[in-house]
């Protein structure tokens, strides 16, 4: 890596890290006896892990060809291994929690393994930590493959990936020791969240200025999606933390808001999450890979556009459907409820043009797990959204909100849609990015796929039995007009439900290790000989050359 | 490179613009999502107009239904106790035994008592109540206030060492210093041997239990151990332990004491849930008997 950076970068590389050194010695002295003390450990150790990295190779002979002829994808591969990491990862420690649910004894009675802190690990775990580096990493793939250029920076990926990481090791570590905001899938305390802020500000540049050097005419679908990724979770994260810190020196701030406009900002966050986090991002990631594989041309540029902008002009509108009947005023409601049923429409126009793009490729989808994982992720992706829409519905809500029908919701979605997609456009895109043939075993592709498949299945079904179950027992009244049932009764009758779901989840979780397993073997090189390359190359550094403007 | 194509599949041709490989078709946007879009349309603007929808500078449309949820839940929950107040009333001028007499009450009680008492009561006595280690089983014969059901709606009312100015008050002292470690061993097998436990321990050694019983012990627990209700001191001649009966559990009670709480139940449930509560346990001890 340090041999194809120029000296200059090689220096500027080592400021920084002796900059971000000084700052987690800084706060390992400031915050000494505090969470935030054993984060500046942390982030001393990474820097002078790094220093060493760079420090080592600082004399190496510089590079001398004309990089702008090849593409950049060594940082891709740090971000996708990472990505599989912390599947493993983000998924154990779900699966964990699953089985706590069913059997409290799994909680081991330490502080650290209470559910309230290790739930956030999971949800972390897998969503910035599976998902956000899958995104990233992905994301430098296609807006260079797209652009037919190189990105725009041989510092600044590393720095975005790396440093990404960090805010998610600070973010996971800070929960195991209490730390938290209160405030769901934005738990991390204010000097994570600054952090995440000069990362994600450096990866909008980066974006940014590969586009502006593109040689494409136009701009393709997949960096409509994560841009608008990119930017809006800027927005969302930088004003959903606007915070005090209660110290300089602690990991503890209190927020800009209070009361219902708390409550508000906070879902306007979560459901934007959803929405640009987890659904525009992914769909980048499925216009690329989807058609890529399939061999296919998208179905409609029309459509492209009219999902496009209807998913950004309405999901930013919905967040008030988490908070139907509560001291949210009511017009707030309806508002998120009629703009979450006018969602449906783009959504499925997106699932519905993924779908279409098919049509010519069904043999591919029989035979290639990796496009039946983008496929069957379109299908829950269409399912999940219709979903969505549905439980916005006032009265709809009044059964589900609270239950674990949202549980299934959120897995549906997360599962289903977003793992799926993010396994087949790794599968897809590992090969390329090592210059493999193919992956090391398409049989295990295909375990992994119908682990996956089953998994959530299981998982869904059961937490949609559990969740109506559950609502319904919460309302029922006798003919007496009390109530049916205790909390106790509701929590016998999920039982049964929560250990299925804990069994979806270790599906799942196995189908993930095997995914890994199966990664790292294409890495590894083993049992290959032929190199793949997307495009040939005669770059000294390996790196696959960008074709020349026709 | 805006070459147009046509695919042979479809016959739709292509924008003409190719990323790395990757081509998209110029296909028309399919009717149906147009009819899509105008019913998911339609169904927000009628709502807009029937529920509270769009703020404006000093308020917000209120929609001609003139629904609010405010009031919605306010009268919902006002129908609910007028619909449950025939019988509610009855149960909160009746003793808890003319409940217990009248059929028509007491399949009141049998409908509504178990989720009162699940939510309520089963945290710390179980949910069948019956009890656990630090809390009493309700299904017993052993009572530390009194088990008939006028002692157990008292109890319900002001609880135990509670925040209730009329609370019960009780408490193990710790004999810690009053007693020597070996005294405190010596008093224990003696209670033990109340109950026909064996102890192991010989007659002398009893004997002086006796003794040290007698003095420290019989004010609250009584001469023959027997407890007292009025003071919430516990039989030690039953074989129903709250703390545990062997020979740690009881050395430990006395040397540091044992001090019970149950909240005061006034102010949180009503009267009438009150005496379906103390009428369901009754039913619940029968049940267990």
């Amino acid at each position: 890596m340090i041999a194809k950076f120029t000296v200059a970068e090689r220096q500027w590389s080592l400021v920084l890290l002796v900059l971000t050194a000084l700052a987690g010695l800084a706060m390992a002295a400031l915050g000494a006896g505090d969470a935030m003390g054993v984060h500046g450990f942390i982030v001393l150790i990474v820097s002078l892990g790094l220093i060493f990295v760079v420090g080592g190779g600082l004399f190496a002979p510089e590079p001398t060809e004309d990089r702008r002829r090849a593409y950049y994808d060594d940082p891709i591969k740090l971000g996708l291994v990472l990505a599989m990491v912390w599947a493993v990862i983000g998924m154990g420690v779900g699966d964990w929690v699953a089985w706590m649910l069913a059997y409290p004894e799994a909680r081991f009675d330490a502080a650290w393994s209470s559910f309230g802190r290790v739930r956030p690990v999971h949800t972390t775990g897998v969503i910035f930590g599976f998902g956000g580096n899958a995104l990233i990493a992905t994301s430098m793939h296609v807006m260079q493959r797209t652009s037919r250029a190189r990105m725009a920076g041989q510092v600044s990926p590393w720095f975005v990936i790396i440093g990404y990481n960090l805010f998610v090791v600070m973010a996971v570590s800070g929960y195991l020791m209490g730390v938290t905001q209160s405030k769901e899938y934005a738990e991390a305390e204010w000097y994570a969240d600054i952090w995440l802020v000069i990362v994600w500000v450096t990866y909008f540049v980066l974006y940014i200025r590969t586009l502006a050097r593109r040689n494409e005419p136009h701009i393709y679908v997949a960096n409509w999606y994560y841009l608008a990724f990119i930017l809006v979770v800027a927005v969302l994260h930088i004003i959903n933390n606007l915070a005090m810190p209660a110290s300089l020196t602690a990991a503890k701030s209190y927020s800009l808001f209070s009361g219902v406009q708390d409550a508000m900002t906070q879902w306007w966050y979560g459901h934007n999450a959803v929405a640009f986090f987890l659904t525009a991002g992914f769909l980048g990631m499925l216009y690329y890979y989807l058609p890529k594989r399939a061999n296919r041309p998208i179905y409609s540029y029309r459509l492209s556009i009219l999902s496009f902008w209807g998913i950004t002009f309405f999901y930013i509108w919905v967040g008030s459907h988490h908070l139907h009947y509560t001291a949210l005023p009511h017009w707030v409601q309806t508002l998120g409820m009629t703009f979450s049923v006018m969602l449906l429409v783009p959504s499925w126009a997106s699932a519905g043009n993924a779908l279409m793009t098919l049509n010519g490729a069904w043999h591919k989808v029989r035979d290639d797990a990796t496009l039946r994982f983008m496929f069957v992720a379109a299908v829950f992706y269409g399912l999940s959204t219709f979903e969505g829409s549905f439980l916005a519905i006032r009265p709809v809500n009044s059964l589900s909100h609270y239950t674990d029908w949202t549980v299934a919701h959120v897995h549906a979605g997360a599962m289903g849609w977003v793992a799926l997609i993010t396994f087949g456009a790794i599968y897809a895109a590992v090969p390329m990015i090592w210059r493999r043939e193919t992956m090391y075993s398409w049989k295990l592709v295909e375990w992994h796929f119908w682990l996956a498949l089953a998994g959530t299945m299981i998982y869904v079904f059961a937490m949609w039995n559990s969740g109506i179950v559950q609502g319904l027992m919460w309302r029922t009244y006798n003919e007496a007009g009390t109530l049916q049932y205790s909390f106790v009764d509701t929590l016998v009758a999920m039982h049964p439900y929560y250990i299925a779901r804990a069994i979806g989840g270790l599906l799942f979780l196995t189908g993930a290790v095997v995914g890994s397993y199966n990664i790292w073997m294409t890495i590894r090189e083993v049992g290959h000989e032929a190199k793949a390359r997307d495009v040939p190359t005669d770059s000294e550094a390996g790196e696959p050359a960008v074709p020349v403007a026709e | 490179m805006s070459v147009k194509k046509r695919d042979p599949l479809t016959g739709h041709q292509t924008t003409g613009h190719e990323w790395n490989g990757i081509t998209e078709l110029n296909t028309r946007v399919p009717r149906v999502i147009w009819w899509f879009i105008l019913v998911t349309h339609l169904y927000a603007l009628i709502a807009w107009v029937l529920l509270p929808a769009w703020p404006g500078i000093t308020g917000y449309t209120k929609g001609i239904l003139g629904i609010d949820q405010q009031e919605r839940v306010e009268r919902q929950v006002a129908d609910l106790r007028a619909a449950r107040a025939p019988w509610r009333d009855r149960i909160a001028a009746a003793t808890v035994e003319n409940i217990r007499a009248d059929p028509d009450l007491s399949a009141k009680v049998a409908e509504t008592g178990p989720a009162l008492f699940g939510d309520n009561c089963a945290a710390c006595h179980g949910a069948q109540g019956q009890g656990g280690p630090g809390y009493p089983s309700l299904v017993d014969d052993a009572w530390l206030w009194g088990g008939d059901a006028e002692a157990v709606l008292e109890t319900l009312r002001v609880g135990i060492n509670a925040d209730h100015p009329d609370t019960r008050f009780a408490q193990m002292l710790s004999f810690d210093g009053i007693l020597s470690r070996d005294e405190i061993r010596t008093v224990a097998a003696y209670v033990q041997s109340l109950s026909g436990m064996e102890t192991g321990a010989d007659p002398d050694r009893l004997a002086e239990g006796q003794v040290l019983f007698m003095d420290n012990c019989a004010s609250c627990h009584g001469d023959a151990a027997t407890g007292n209700t009025d003071l919430g001191a516990p039989n030690l001649t039953d074989d129903h332990w709250i703390y545990g009966g062997d020979d740690a559990a009881i050395f430990t009670t006395i040397l540091r004491g044992r001090e019970g709480w149950m909240p005061a139940w006034e102010g949180r449930l009503d009267l009438a849930d009150r005496k379906i509560l103390a009428a369901y346990i009754q039913d619940l001890k029968g049940q267990a008997q």
